[in-house]
């Protein structure tokens, strides 16, 4: 089966190469006219709050967000192996699956009545 | 193909009978070499042409629905545009803001466009062929977990996005990158979960088996998956109404903004093909593939092999055509107000929708008996008033103290200041409005 | 005005004056350096000491300017947002970048150069200004009551065919912020539709100078009634097409309801005027409560809603959009034959103008008569032009109903052909304030759709 990834691996090399190219070459086909205030960052006309990278503080409001992004994304794995054995596990599969997902609704309503979904 | 089907959607079996220019997971892993390079150059040659198309054709037929022509000059009806916009955004001098994280502003599109490419290669764009002798499917390849593959190519992608808005040191690129990870995260989980009922139906991840699967009757027939799906679709790509990682009205360019010559557009080119592949996969999954549509289905020489790529080209059109149409008619959305969409209609709604289906597929699977049957309901029943018992109410908070009514009063406030009486207010003859002549 | 002058050769002789004296030389804002010609000050308003304080690099609080080169803030509005995650904590607005120094321009012409100035200001109602300056002319000069009824009449016309053309010009570009691209073109559409009648009747298409102190500078062009005839039939239309497009539509509705709450309370503390304080359900229009220019005359609704929020404003444009239909449509009714100047030769421009060969100018018989025959009448003349007419001392201040809300003139005369100040009440300036109160406590996408409701127009803003 090894084989049938075989493509794929072309055409990541294919890509690969397209996208590194076009970088590449972006520095060469343009002309270079340098200015101070080209490079500065974008701030509507406006000198830049010094912000360095990396130790600019940003809050992440949705870090809730992101854990509950956690919960259901392991459900969705449970979920696609379940769907497609589905007609192979009847009727045991389908209580088994209302449990698991009733389970995670209750977290879920659980997190909504918290106002964990709130974003403002 | 012969074999006699039952007509309910709901009785279709699991695993349709596969006609001779049906591919399955197993047609695949056998093309010789230079069968593999063509298709690989093939898919990607298809991929960049339908961007420099798409991109002509959005703002042409978003100039008629805004009574404009649109770009007509280069070549005929302006179709060189995009190839034009290419070879100016190349030609445009790379500016490297002096803030930038180097390394990462440079990876940054490479890792945007990289997957965009890699997610079409399981598309299927046409039924079994045979090419110089080879027997082959139209399809780069299949894997059996082909859908998933799809999935987390599309995730990858947003690395991509908030890479670069994070390593460009801007505040805007900043506040785009990060609408964008939170855009993306909500939006695949109801993305992932519409797909479900399909696999319950198909009983397969692999796209040439569930096409397959769709040779009588296309998934679109499950619509709230479908309409969940578009909806998470046109969010996954950052697409009007749902375009606000790069809303120009707020953020300038997004997640770009500090981008420029070909590395901008590289982003532009995932963004497009991005949204091909969403296409695509709403094509394969729920429009019956590269199948023929209605009726003409019946006809065996239009139901396969090369005709499979002219009904798939076509339903990605229009599928396609819906998004520019989107962008002609709706405003945006506001990032909160995107959000609770995502969070609180379109997940839970495909996961009711979700046991409802399995709920009705055991029915027909297990063929169980009437008193059997009341259990599955009964539970979804159970599980529905679970929900309602924790639901929160829908009253809005009340921002401004205003009532029920929106009595004209209200918009007074408090009296802290002195306000005169608006009209139909009980009227203190003090504080009315004195007739004012000019002098 | 503490700006140095400029090197007098009179004064050549006494030092120059020790300006830096006052001035501190460790002003963040203003810079100076010494050049042969003097010191040179850069001001500047990087004000982030003030916007971060102390505490400010520590926090989690990100300043965002919006603006000046900004796709949405209507020109060059700046806006200063403190931001925490996507939440406008604290928000100023900063103007000036537009500053033309029309108003101090404008005491060093005479008083007729006086609507070329104006008419500059904001930019998408220049009727509104050329109006308002010749009322307080007019009045100054106490023939507020001479001015001939055509020439009302025609006044009320323009006007009202730019309030159309500005709400259009508002409702496409509050739908470009917001994302509805075709809303953006319908605007402009429609919009061309009334730059073309003005164009006929003006000569251009903006900044037209065609209100004068008296009257106006001509009479309407031939085939204008039937254009606008043509105009009003179309309108209505067109307007219950953004109704359909707008009015209902979920995300529209969405962006705009509730959000830039500010209350009747808040219009009366920061003197808002206009759309923003007809939608907290106040029916505010001078047009009704002080009438100019026979508006007392005219038949219409003053379009007010209870909402007091954005989606409120919108709604207000768009009703007021249909009443200048229905003035526009009456003025036609009561455009009667007769002059459009004042009969006082002593304030008349002295020659009608006529459109010749190089475009606008004297009439060639007017030419003809006071080169030819009549000295007293070139004497006449060359004194009105080159040096203008004279205005009785005395101060009045005047204020129209323009789309955006009461624009006021304050003018002043001492007696001369010059004014000696005009101020302007500019009701963009004056509901720019607003902009903190509706927005903080809002998301970044709620400051958009704040300062399009409010329609501010920096060249009114900057003047």
């Amino acid at each position: 089966m090894g084989h049938v990834y075989m493509p794929i691996l072309v055409l990541f090399v294919l890509a690969a190469a397209f996208a590194v190219g076009s970088v590449t070459a972006a520095g060469f086909t343009g002309p270079k006219r340098y200015n101070r205030a080209k490079v500065d960052a974008y701030e509507c006309g406006i000198e830049a709050t010094p912000q360095p990278v990396g130790t600019a503080h940003f809050p992440v409001k949705y870090y809730l967000t992101a854990m509950l992004f956690i919960v259901f994304d392991i459900e969705i794995i449970f979920l696609y192996p379940w769907a497609v054995t589905f007609s192979k596990l009847g009727f045991f599969g389908l209580v088994e699956m209302v449990l698991f997902i009733g389970t995670v609704f209750v977290a879920y309503a659980y997190v909504w009545r918290r106002g964990g979904l709130q974003w403002d | 193909m012969n074999q006699l089907i039952s007509t309910s959607p709901l009785s279709l079996p699991s695993r349709a009978p596969v006609a001779a220019t049906e591919a399955t997971v197993s047609t695949f892993g056998h093309d010789p070499w230079w069968l593999i390079l063509g298709k690989v150059v093939a898919v990607f040659v298809f991929l960049v042409l339908i961007t420099l198309f798409l991109i002509w054709a959005e703002r042409r037929i978003v100039a008629r629905m805004q009574q404009r022509l649109g770009p007509n000059r280069t070549g005929p009806f302006g179709l060189g545009q995009g190839l034009a916009d290419g070879i100016k955004l190349a030609l445009k001098e790379e500016i490297i803001p002096a803030m930038a994280d180097k390394p990462v502003y440079f990876i940054a599109p490479i890792v945007a466009t990289i997957p965009a490419f890699l997610a079409f290669a399981v598309i299927p764009v046409g039924g079994v062929v045979s090419i110089f002798g080879h027997v082959t499917a139209l399809q780069v390849t299949d894997l059996p977990v082909a859908v998933l593959f799809i999935l987390a190519c599309s995730s990858f992608g947003v690395y991509g996005i908030v890479l670069g808005g994070w390593a460009s040191g801007s505040t805007y690129p900043l506040l785009g990158a990060l609408r964008s990870a939170a855009q993306v995260i909500s939006y695949e989980v109801s993305l992932a979960l519409a797909l479900v009922p399909i696999f319950l139906y198909a009983g397969s991840l692999s796209t040439s088996e569930i096409v397959a699967a769709q040779n009588r009757f296309w998934f679109v027939f499950l619509v709230p998956s479908f309409v969940i799906y578009m909806v998470s679709a046109v969010g996954e790509t950052n697409r009007a109404p749902f375009d606000l990682p790069e809303a120009e009205g707020e953020l300038v360019g997004g997640f770009h903004t500090e981008y420029s010559s070909l590395k901008f557009a590289l982003f532009f080119l995932a963004e497009y093909i991005n949204m091909t592949t969403v296409s695509a996969v709403a094509t394969t999954l729920f429009l019956g593939g590269w199948h023929a549509p209605f009726l003409l289905s019946r006809v065996p020489v239009l139901n396969s092999g090369w005709f499979g790529l002219v009904w798939f080209t076509l339903k990605l059109l229009t599928v396609l055509f819906g998004f520019i149409w989107l962008r002609g008619t709706l405003p945006r959305l506001r990032y909160d107000q995107f959000m609770r969409l995502g969070w609180k209609l379109l997940i839970p709604a495909s996961l009711v929708w979700l046991l409802l289906v399995a709920a009705m597929r055991t029915l027909v699977v297990e063929d169980v008996n009437l008193r059997r049957n009341l259990v599955p309901v009964g539970i979804v029943f159970v599980v529905l008033l679970l929900l309602v018992s924790f639901w929160p109410s829908s009253k809005k908070p009340d921002r401004d103290g205003e009532g029920e009514d929106g009595h004209p009063e209200i918009a007074v406030g408090n009296r802290a200041f002195p306000v005169p009486v608006l009209p139909g207010e009980q009227t203190d003859p003090t504080l009315a409005p004195r007739e004012v002549t000019r002098a | 005005m503490s700006e140095p002058a400029g090197e007098d050769p009179a004064s050549a002789a006494t030092p120059t004056p020790d300006y830096t004296s006052s001035y501190n030389p460790n002003d963040p804002y203003a810079s100076v350096r010494e050049t042969t010609e003097g010191p040179i000050y850069t001001v500047t308003g990087q004000d982030w000491g003030d916007v971060l304080g102390g505490e400010g690099v520590n926090t989690e609080r990100i300043v965002v300017n919006m603006g000046p080169q900004h796709p949405s803030t209507h020109g060059v509005l700046r806006l200063v947002l403190e931001i925490d995650g996507e939440t406008v904590s604290q928000a100023r607005t900063v103007i000036g970048y537009l500053h033309t120094g029309i108003e101090k321009n404008l005491e060093y012409r005479n008083w007729v150069q006086g609507t070329t100035f104006v008419t500059r200001m904001d930019y998408l109602s220049p009727m509104f200004n050329e109006t308002a300056y010749c009322l307080g002319v007019e009045k100054l000069l106490g023939i507020t009551e001479d001015v001939p009824v055509r020439a009302s009449v025609i006044r009320v016309l323009m006007m009202e065919l730019q309030r159309i053309g500005s709400h259009l010009v508002t409702l496409a570009t509050t739908g470009l912020e917001l994302g509805a691209l075709s809303m953006m073109l319908y605007g402009m559409r429609e919009r061309e539709l009334i730059l073309d009648i003005l164009e006929m009747v003006t000569g251009l298409r903006m900044n037209h100078a065609y209100i004068r102190p008296g009257g106006l500078a001509q009479d309407l062009a031939p085939g204008t009634e039937e254009k606008v005839r043509e105009f009003c039939e179309i309108m209505p239309k067109r307007i219950q097409e953004y109704d359909d497009l707008l009015s209902a539509n979920p995300i529209w509705e969405a962006r705009t309801r509730d959000v830039a709450y500010l209350d009747l309370t808040g219009c009366m503390a920061y003197g808002v005027t206009g759309p923003v304080l007809r939608a907290t359900g106040y029916p505010w229009d001078l047009r009704k409560t002080m009438p100019y220019c026979g508006y007392e005359s005219y038949e219409f609704e003053v379009p007010t809603q209870h909402s007091a929020d954005a989606y409120g404003r919108y709604l207000v444009r768009l009703d007021e959009m249909r009443e200048s239909v229905k003035i526009i449509e009456q003025t036609l009714e009561k455009l009667r034959p007769g002059p459009i100047m004042v009969a006082d030769k002593k304030i008349a421009w002295p020659a009608q103008l006529a459109l010749g060969a190089d475009g606008l100018g004297n009439s060639l018989g007017h030419i003809r008569e006071i080169m030819g025959s009549s000295m007293e009448a070139l004497i006449h003349h060359f004194k009105l032009v080159t040096e203008g007419i004279r205005v009785p001392a005395g101060q009045v201040y005047v204020a129209v109903e323009s789309p955006r809300g009461e624009l006021g003139y304050h003018v002043v005369s001492d007696g001369g052909t010059r004014p000696y100040r005009v101020h302007v009440r500019d009701p963009s300036f004056v509901n720019l304030q607003s902009v903190p109160a509706m927005c903080e406590g809002g998301l970044i996408a709620d400051v958009i759709a704040a300062v399009s409701s409010i329609d501010p127009v920096m060249g009114g803003v900057d003047r």
